[in-house]
């Protein structure tokens, strides 16, 4: 089956300068009941975004309308904590494409990459360039290439190459799916088990 | 060539690995639960596929189940739609499902263990990241997202890149009141939320060897919250002895073959890591967390640290925490006034743990405005501490037995810790919000938990151990 396919992207940024941010922040376990992909991202950083009457809280950058964009630039270790891949359907569904931060967990890397969604890691020092940039001019847009691996604001000489699995990267820009990659390696998953089976180590 | 007991495990499942590609690595076991799997089974339903290993994939409900009056139907709709959509799914795809009434029912990573489901030398995976807890048996064991579900219940593999490396030693005698969780919390704060990314951890030295399964198995729990992959922990004879004779773990030849197997499990004494840290256990101090990442921690006697000392890109985050805990850098927390006491979760809600909480307790009584929640792992475990008549102990301490679930550790169902409120937590996340919107969680040992419950403020256990 196809996945989403994601090639290249330029788009205005939506800058969340904080570190550490948990999937439990991008969206709390309590919307984690529905038991289909869509609609998270109405959810999307709810107890930051909305206070405890539904109000929105306009010192949020999601409800800043000078910010938008499909860029979300935030800071580093972001996804960290629980494994729950809402997180990356949240981002999605919600309208973001690309995930800049300086260090990504690895949990949430995985499940961004199987969904579509591009977490691009650059240096701490692009990173602050970005903030710095953004909080000038909020309308400023990056470009982010995925064939080339680089991020650069667009009309200017800042830029960054990234690293991406060359795997993932063949599966984003082609919309190649695991499960298809797996279960073509049928047979030597077989042969693994009948060995392992015969050699009783259970 | 030396290997690390890591590599070993690893290389022995990979069943397919070329350059530039992940290796194609063989899942001996995979748990499941209601919340990480429905959209996994849609997958399938859309591919026309079947569960490709049945019989090597087991169920549970635990993140959203009640923990009060489990045989009567849920009251809120989703939680009942989503644990029933578990057994639509399951019954379809021929899984076997240990749900809600059933004997086995229990936290996923409470209840694989003490059913020998969780073996040394195998691959485990859950959609849930506290899956490291299995590798306290000497298991590569981790959590995935659901995309990864679906492969594993479509292949019965996955595909990984070969995390690197690293090795924690903890050498020496523990003190008086300090446990597995302490020492974990301690490495946490030492490493960072981040410290352990892109790594996989073996903790050894003789104060992890001196550790029973379920101390190894907290130690294990926590390795997600510094960003490890996972952890693990080379089986010996601790390990055997708690195996040997669970429901299913192998029996008679099976378990011989297995044991001989299991023995050379280890790290070969020339074997490389990528990293080695060193830490002393008498270093190590009853600890509690005061941030809102499980790397904010300090001993409890400490006080709350400066932003200043903090490295300059984190000091607007030590202040955002300080701001949301409502604390101030350079207080004490001990004598801090507090409104619930949780014991529970994936972390510490073990029988060992119910007893040392009931050994602490008997014959005290909680503070009265304290409100403290005992949330057994497993249904197993509930049975067994009231076998052993400790719930008795509990009741008569003001504690409430509740049912096995995960309750309050991410306030999930209606266990939720209300905003503003303080809550000393045996769980393993203080995010904001993490046990209900804009409660505040310090998480700490069972021990810490029980003496706080019984003064009403944040205590040092020692105090009432001496």
């Amino acid at each position: 089956m196809a996945t989403k396919i994601f090639k290249n992207l330029v788009s205005k940024m939506v800058p969340l300068a904080i570190e550490n941010i948990d999937t439990d922040q991008i969206i709390p376990a309590r919307f984690l009941k529905a038991t289909t992909r869509e609609g998270f991202g109405e959810n999307l950083f709810r107890d930051w975004r909305y206070d405890t009457h539904g109000q929105p809280k306009y010192d949020f950058v999601l409800n800043q309308d000078v910010y938008s964009g499909s860029i979300l630039v935030a800071g580093k270790n972001f996804g960290c904590g629980s494994s729950r891949e809402h997180a990356a359907w949240a981002l999605l569904d919600y309208g973001f494409e690309v995930v800049i931060s300086s260090f990504f967990a690895d949990i949430f890397k995985g499940n961004a990459l199987n969904n579509g969604l591009l977490p691009v890691q650059v240096s701490d020092g692009f990173l602050d360039r970005l903030f710095h940039e953004v909080s000038k001019n909020a309308g400023l847009k990056l470009e982010v290439d995925l064939q080339e691996q680089f991020v650069r604001i667009a009309g200017t000489s800042t830029m960054e190459y990234f690293e991406i699995n060359p795997y993932k990267k063949a599966c984003l820009l082609n919309g190649y799916d695991d499960i298809d990659y797996v279960l073509s390696q049928r047979d030597l998953i077989e042969s693994y088990e009948r060995k392992k089976y015969l050699s009783k180590n259970l | 060539m030396a290997k690390t007991l890591f590599d070993k495990i690893w290389d022995a499942h990979v069943v397919s690995g070329r350059e530039g590609f992940p290796d194609t690595l063989y899942i001996d076991t995979h748990f499941i639960h209601e919340v990480t799997s429905p959209q996994a089974f849609d997958g399938l339903r859309k591919r026309g596929i079947p569960v490709f290993r049945p019989a090597q994939t087991v169920a549970t409900t635990d993140h959203n189940v009640p923990t009060l009056n489990q045989h009567l139907p849920i009251k809120e709709e989703l939680s009942r739609r989503q644990i029933d959509m578990l057994s639509t799914n399951c019954q379809e795809f021929g899984i076997e499902l240990f749900g809600l009434g059933h004997p086995y029912q229990g936290i996923v990573h409470v209840m694989g263990p003490e059913l020998g489901i969780t073996l040394p030398g195998s691959t485990i995976v859950c959609g849930d990241s506290h899956t490291s807890t299995h590798g306290a048996f000497g298991a590569i064991a981790f959590g995935i997202g659901t995309s990864q579900v679906e492969l594993v219940l479509a292949t019965q593999c996955l595909l990984q890149q070969k995390p690197k490396r690293m090795k924690i030693e903890v050498n020496g005698q523990l003190g008086v009141g300090v446990s597995a969780k302490d020492i974990i919390l301690y490495i946490i704060s030492q490493l960072s939320a981040a410290g352990g990314t892109g790594y996989f951890v073996e903790y050894a030295g003789n104060a992890i060897q001196n550790l029973s399964m379920e101390g190894r198995m907290t130690i294990c729990n926590m390795s997600i919250e510094m960003g490890a992959r996972g952890g693990l922990i080379a089986p010996d004879e601790t390990t055997f002895k708690y195996i040997k004779g669970r429901k299913f773990a192998p029996k008679g030849a099976d378990w011989d073959k297995a044991l001989a197997y299991w023995k050379t499990l280890y790290s070969d004494v020339d074997a490389l890591f990528d990293k080695i840290l060193r830490f002393n256990a008498a270093d190590i101090t009853p600890m509690i967390t005061y941030g809102t990442n499980p790397g904010m921690g300090m001993g409890i006697d400490e006080l709350i640290p400066l932003a200043a000392t903090q490295e300059v890109g984190e000091q607007a985050s030590h202040q955002k925490a300080l701001n949301y805990m409502g604390l101030k850098e350079g207080t004490p927390l001990l004598n801090k006034p507090i409104d619930y006491v949780f014991i529970g979760s994936c972390t510490n809600s073990r029988i060992e743990d119910l007893r040392e909480v009931a050994r602490l307790v008997k014959g005290r009584h909680k503070a009265d405005q304290v409100t403290v929640w005992i949330v057994p792992g497993s249904k197993m475990v509930q049975q067994q501490a009231i076998t052993e008549g400790l719930d008795k102990i509990f009741e008569a301490a003001g504690f409430e037995l509740r049912e096995p679930g995960c309750s309050a550790c991410l306030g999930m169902n209606e266990d939720k810790i209300p905003a503003g409120k303080y809550c000393v937590s045996t769980s393993n996340r203080n995010f904001e919000g993490r046990q209900g919107p804009d409660s505040r969680t310090f998480l700490v040992s069972p021990l810490t938990a029980v003496a706080t419950a019984i003064t009403g403020k944040i205590t040092d256990v020692r105090s009432l151990l001496s």
